[in-house]
């Protein structure tokens, strides 16, 4: 059926603890602190994709602008906390120098004084200050200064909280859009994007993908903007505490930079190592697993543990050294950080002695410079997820922007009653723009009539029910229903008028009365329990099914091992029944049904094509036999036409395909 | 769980030593706040810019000693964990290849992949992070704590009542998320199961004209999900505000306590400052403690899966001591000397591991070489389960199993299974190229050798046609040539072995009648010395067979040539009847 099988497999599962799945207990990206660090594949085009994806968050700008406005005041408020913190430290401290004094002195007769016995620093240390002799810490000043802190943390929580929640609504109601256009884009792909693309590489833009992108927006959106705000905060908090002291951190910030993108670099080219080794260590393992039998019964263990060991090492060399680069990061960020830390308390001490500048400042500066350089840290790593989102984002994109089937004709042609005279009229096709598959066939199946295809394995038998149902649409010629064109026929019109049993059992996740009620036809469902029964008892169903200990209520399942093959061809049939269609369109089956379902199969079908016109792909000979038109293909073309007597009289490839296939084995049979 | 830790041994010095240098890094880290301390109340409130240089300079060196230590620790980390990784994955996967196909498929293959790539991934993040993590919290919690005391006695007990405030939010929390999250999951896997059902039954849906309610039922699954994932993330969002939060209002509450011990003389107010620092220090760390046991509950259970694998006893093991028949010609290796390949069912019976009815039930008969022996039956009548016993894929439950008159039990697997070509019911390609996938079986088969192979199998067409010949690439489970081409490559594989013996279980069905005959005909006039069994669905497939075994319900219920059968066995005129219907028989 598929011409062009593209065989790569579906991206290979991600990196580090990216499982299927990937959404654990504890939320968020898995993978540790290092989480971050760990880069995706990269976006071709970055802006273009994330530029795409944001347009995605227009229709939330007010939630957005919400969200900002609160980050904006939830970090302005957090950042305020230290030096309010420092101003009730000043005010303790000045408590208690100034209580060192006798009460009624002047602050000149104190610093006086302290000259006098030789503490001339602490003098002009208190020079800067505001301190009544003989006066303890003013509590009730104090405490107001406390109320304020509380007050302004209290506020800072809960717009921290606010934003979090109204991200959560924004990023999950975007993914929901996402998904939801993904999925209505998936019913109008042409079918030939599905023959070309393995199932699981479109599966994985659906879900993998999708909820890379869920965890992105949920997190990086608002850390983002935190984290500037916070580096912009803070960098203003410090200069207007002490120039000076904010001159020496802003030393460390190129520094902090410069390191965090080296490390982060080199961090990023092991880990692509380290994710190439583990992609291909992972589909070794996947093979060797599923392959079992055969590794065993050619005795490959022995080949099969060397080519594990072997990448296995590569792969424990480049995560340990991956491990260790990125490991860099927080000891180097932490020296910084407290090379920081030793500078303030230092240079802030002097000054602090020298009268220069209050305790309180000193102590409110060494908590914004241990908080200074953890935005830069932040960024770096939201900026890998970033790379990694807008890499799944384009992808998503690339399927939303897939060429879809051509839309059905304003003013849809309609059949009322259907006699079901189907004509093939000089139509030719073709799967590959340079390779003619089919040119100028010409057939007709008058209502009631038979068609068999038949034709050696791999022939192409399945490329005339891709025409018939419009599937893929054809390049030249036309297909006629009673007459009238399918094409300008609406498709959901076209395909009503078919049944279809293919050999390919479909079955979805749910019981058996809902997979037959499946074949109800529009403006007959749901179907009442009658017919469905009616239609299982026609198809040899209901014997089976009610030897199941739930019956009808059975749940089965693309692969539930429930019920067996044979079964589902038969449920398949029924469903065919219940649609109770003008034309069938039926593949008869070969492989794995045991020979007394296989009878059942063959009068079920032999059944629902009574007085129907039917296209078979005949594996039969009776079927073949009786049909009132064969055609023959081979290697996708049709190469011959006609009954089974004219086609045996051309002594053409029919003839030899039927002397092979058939008449040997059946001449020994009797 | 102790299997899985038992893998740590190799690292225990490398270990031992991170423990050591953590323990470094978290006392240098709790001394700094000291140190900053002695800066104000003996530098600054005293004015000793001397002291001040001193102190700060000595903070420096404490500084770099850190540094160093949490290098020097993230570097040994970082190898004794993936280390751990690489071992612990390799003994899971080693101990896959001796498993037996009772065991693999109690397991189920896909989960044991999970648990030889995710299992071990996540137990070697686990490792990784709980030793840079496991010892620092609870050493910062602790000297944090003792530091704090150091600084005050009194005000310390207001650590007493903020960590479990702390630990009561967070736990609060988490027992409404962790089974929101379990819930999530099931919703995810559902809408995965829902797009991957739409994906598959493409064809039907449109077909069926149910693209709308497709359309309903993804939509259906995808507000659900949406709904779970809104709650999780807003009760998550609640954690690190509150978090803050109390972070924050403790540096209050210390500073008003304290000014009041500092204002009696309880305490300097140096030490107020360093206070301040060691209570954020315990509740950073009582913050990863927390994180580390969300973490831990998933890594135990990781650590089981893999634990179930590496403890599970393969149910076929080699006889300790090899029959004796092995030493039949002196002079030969024991392995070497070629089996010639008479098989002998003798009494076999047969049950599944669990089931309780034997599928099989006293099955006696003996196939020689240059037989061939066909089974046909209805599915699920234990055709296939037969021949698994030719290879000892299991091991027979009752009666015996004998190859040139050696039970196989008594034979090393390796010596069994070198004399059987087996040709599975799906074929099942690796990927690489066709000639790597030829020569699996023979890795010194010359090139000819595969071509013959190839002509024998009905294979040589179509690959001399694909690009690169011999060379053309094969995706992994051989998707990219079609499930006949894969058929009639895995055949060209079995050939390439020469084995004595031949089992073809249902190999035909994906192949169409023509090729079939042909493949059956070039078999029939070549490999004329082994011994073959086929199992089939068709008769035509089979009817030249010298020997038919029918089986119905796991019992022999004929064994004869087509001729024969047809005269006396009802089961088997059955079933050539169902097949051929109508027309020749009548």
């Amino acid at each position: 059926m598929t011409t062009d099988k593209r065989d790569e497999r579906p991206p290979i599962r991600r990196g580090l603890g990216f499982g299927p799945g990937g959404h654990g207990p504890g939320g968020g990206r898995p993978g540790g602190p290092m989480g971050g660090m760990i880069p995706g594949e990269k976006a071709k085009n970055f802006k273009a994709s994330i530029r795409r994806l944001m347009g995605y968050l227009a229709p939330h700008r007010a939630a957005l602008c919400a969200v900002i406005t609160m980050a904006v005041t939830s970090v302005a408020f957090s950042i305020a906390g230290p030096r309010i913190l420092g101003r009730a430290t000043n005010l303790l401290f000045e408590g208690v120098i100034g209580k060192q004094f006798p009460p009624g002195v002047t602050m000149e007769q104190a610093e006086a004084m302290l000259r006098m016995s030789g503490r001339g620093q602490m003098a002009d240390m208190l020079a800067g200050m505001n301190i009544v002799p003989g006066r303890g810490v003013d509590f009730a000043a104090f405490g107001r200064i406390l109320l304020t802190m509380v007050a302004v943390y209290v506020l800072s929580a809960i717009f921290s909280w606010a934003q979090h929640y109204i991200t959560a609504g924004v990023s999950q109601n975007t993914v929901y859009t996402l998904r939801r256009q993904v999925d209505a884009k998936l019913a109008r792909l042409p079918l030939k994007y599905f023959d070309s693309n393995t199932r699981g590489e479109i599966l994985s833009r659906v879900t993998n993908d999708i909820d890379n992108i869920a965890g992105t927006l949920q997190q990086s959106m608002t850390q983002l903007i935190t984290a500037a705000v916070t580096l912009i905060g803070i960098l203003a908090m410090m200069v207007s505490i002490s120039p000076t002291l904010a001159l020496l951190a802003l030393t460390t910030l190129p520094l902090s930079v410069i390191i965090t993108m080296s490390i982060a670099r080199r961090s990023q080219k092991q880990f692509a190592a380290q994710w190439e080794s583990t992609g291909k260590l992972n589909s070794h393992i996947e093979e060797m697993y599923t392959g079992h039998t055969v590794v065993k019964v050619f005795n490959g263990q022995r080949k099969a543990v060397t080519a594990f060991d072997e990448e296995n090492s590569r792969l424990y060399a480049a995560s340990s050294k991956a491990q260790f680069v990125s490991g860099i990061i927080m000891p180097a960020m932490h020296f910084l950080n407290n090379l920081n830390y030793v500078g303030v308390c230092v240079i802030g001490g002097l000054r602090v002695a020298r009268g220069q500048m209050t305790l309180g400042d000193v102590q409110a500066f060494i908590q914004y410079s241990r908080q200074f350089t953890q935005p830069i840290a932040q960024t770096a790593s939201i900026m890998n997820v970033l790379q990694s989102a807008a890499a799944s984002a384009e992808r998503v994109f690339e399927l939303l922007d897939q060429p879809e089937e051509l839309s059905d004709p304003e003013e849809p042609a309609h059949i009322e009653r259907v006699a079901g005279r189907v004509e093939f009229r000089d139509v030719s096709f073709r799967y590959k723009e340079d390779v003619p598959l089919i040119d100028g066939l010409n057939l007709t199946a008058e209502p009631g009539q038979t068609v068999a295809i038949v034709g050696p394995t791999g022939a192409g038998k399945t490329t005339l029910v891709n025409l018939l149902m419009r599937f893929y649409e054809i390049d030249g010629g036309s297909i006629t229903v009673d007459g009238v064109d399918i094409r300008t026929m609406s498709r959901d019109h076209l395909r009503g008028l078919f049944g279809m049993v293919l050999q390919d059992t479909w079955l979805f996740d749910g019981t058996i009365r809902e997979n037959i009620a499946y074949g109800c036809r529009d403006g007959m469902c749901p179907p009442s329990e009658r017919s469905i029964i009616e239609a299982a008892r026609a198809a040899y169903v209901d014997h089976f099914v009610k030897t199941l200990p739930e019956g009808y209520d059975t749940r089965v399942g693309d692969d539930a091992a429930s019920i067996s093959q044979g079964q589902r061809q038969l449920l398949t049939i029924a469903r065919a029944f219940l649609a109770d269609p003008e034309i069938l369109i039926l593949d008869e089956a070969t492989s794995s049904v045991d020979t007394r379902t296989e009878v059942l199969i063959q009068q079920a079908m032999a059944r629902l094509m009574k007085q129907r016109t039917s296209f078979v792909i005949a594996h039969r000979l009776s079927t073949i036999r009786n049909a009132d038109v064969i055609v023959v293909m081979n290697q996708g073309r049709i190469v011959e036409q006609g009954n089974h007597d004219q086609l045996m009289a051309a002594r053409g490839f029919y003839y030899d395909l039927y002397n092979s296939q058939f008449s040997e084995a059946f001449d020994e049979a009797v | 769980m102790i299997t899985v830790i038992r893998y740590l041994k190799p690292y225990w010095k490398q270990l031992t030593l991170v423990s050591v240098l953590v323990l470094i890094q978290s006392i240098s880290n709790l001394y700094l706040p000291d140190l900053n301390a002695r800066i104000i109340n003996e530098g600054i409130a005293r004015g000793d810019i001397d002291l001040i240089l001193r102190v700060g300079g000595f903070m420096l060196l404490v500084t770099l000693l850190l540094t160093a230590c949490s290098i020097v620790a993230v570097f040994f980390t970082s190898r004794s964990s993936m280390g751990f990784g690489r071992d612990l994955r390799r003994a899971v996967f080693t101990k896959v290849q001796t498993l037996s196909l009772a065991e693999v498929n109690q397991f189920g293959a896909p989960s044991l992949i999970t648990r030889t790539t995710n299992d071990v991934q996540q137990m070697q993040m686990a490792v990784f992070m709980g030793f840079s993590m496991m010892f620092s919290a609870p050493v910062m919690a602790v000297g944090g704590i003792i530091m704090a005391l150091r600084q005050d006695v009194p005000l310390s007990l207001l650590i007493a009542v903020v960590v479990p405030l702390m630990a009561v939010i967070v736990w609060t929390i988490m027992r409404r998320a962790l089974p929101l999250f379990k819930l999530q999951q099931k919703k995810i896997d559902r809408l995965n199961q829902v797009v991957r059902e739409k994906i598959a039954g493409t064809r039907v849906i449109r077909a069926f004209v149910k693209t709308e309610h497709e359309a309903r039922r993804f939509d259906e699954a995808n507000r659900d999900l949406t709904d779970t994932a809104l709650t999780i993330q807003r009760t998550v969002s609640l954690m690190m505000p509150s978090l803050m939060l109390i972070m924050n209002l403790s540096s209050a509450a210390i500073l008003w306590f304290g000014a009041h011990r500092v204002e009696s003389g309880g305490m300097p107010i140096g030490n107020l400052t360093a206070f301040i620092a060691y209570v954020m220090q315990i509740l950073a760390s009582v913050m990863m403690a927390v994180l580390m046991f969300v973490m831990i509950p998933r890594a135990v259970a990781s650590a089981e899966r893999i634990e179930a694998v590496l403890v599970a006893k393969p149910s076929i093991v080699d006889p300790l001591d090899p029959a004796a028949d092995d030493q039949r010609e002196p002079g030969s290796g024991a392995g070497s000397d070629r089996l010639r390949g008479v098989v002998e069912f003798r009494d076999v019976e047969f049950t599944y591991p669990g089931a309780e009815a034997p599928v099989l039930k006293g099955i006696t008969f003996t196939a020689r070489p240059g037989e061939v022996t066909a089974i046909i039956g209805s599915t699920g009548c234990g055709k296939s389960t037969l021949v698994n016993l030719v290879p000892r894929f299991y091991d027979v439950t009752g009666g015996a199993l004998l190859i040139d008159g050696v039970d196989i039990r008594n034979m090393p697997q390796e010596r069994v299974r070198n004399a059987v070509g087996f040709i599975p019911q799906k074929a099942f390609l690796f990927s690489g190229t066709v000639a790597s996938n030829l020569r699996y079986g023979k890795e010194d088969a010359t090139d000819e050798q595969l071509w013959a192979a190839l002509e024998l199998a009905q294979a040589k067409e179509f690959v001399s046609e694909m690009p690169g010949g011999l060379e053309a690439p094969i995706a992994q489970g051989g998707s990219n040539v079609s499930g006949g081409q894969r058929q009639r490559l895995a055949i060209a594989r079995a050939l390439v072995k020469q084995p004595p013996i031949y089992v073809f279980d249902d190999s035909f069905s994906a192949l169409d009648f023509r090729t079939d005959s042909r493949l059956r005909a070039a078999l029939r006039s070549t490999v004329t010395n082994a011994t073959v069994f086929i199992v089939a669905q068709r008769v035509s497939t089979i009817m030249d067979a010298d020997r038919i075994v029918v089986l119905e319900n796991g019992m022999v219920v004929g064994i004869g040539t087509h001729d024969e059968l047809m005269r006396g066995c009802e089961v088997y005129r059955e079933i050539v009847h169902s097949q051929h219907a109508e027309e020749e028989i009548a």
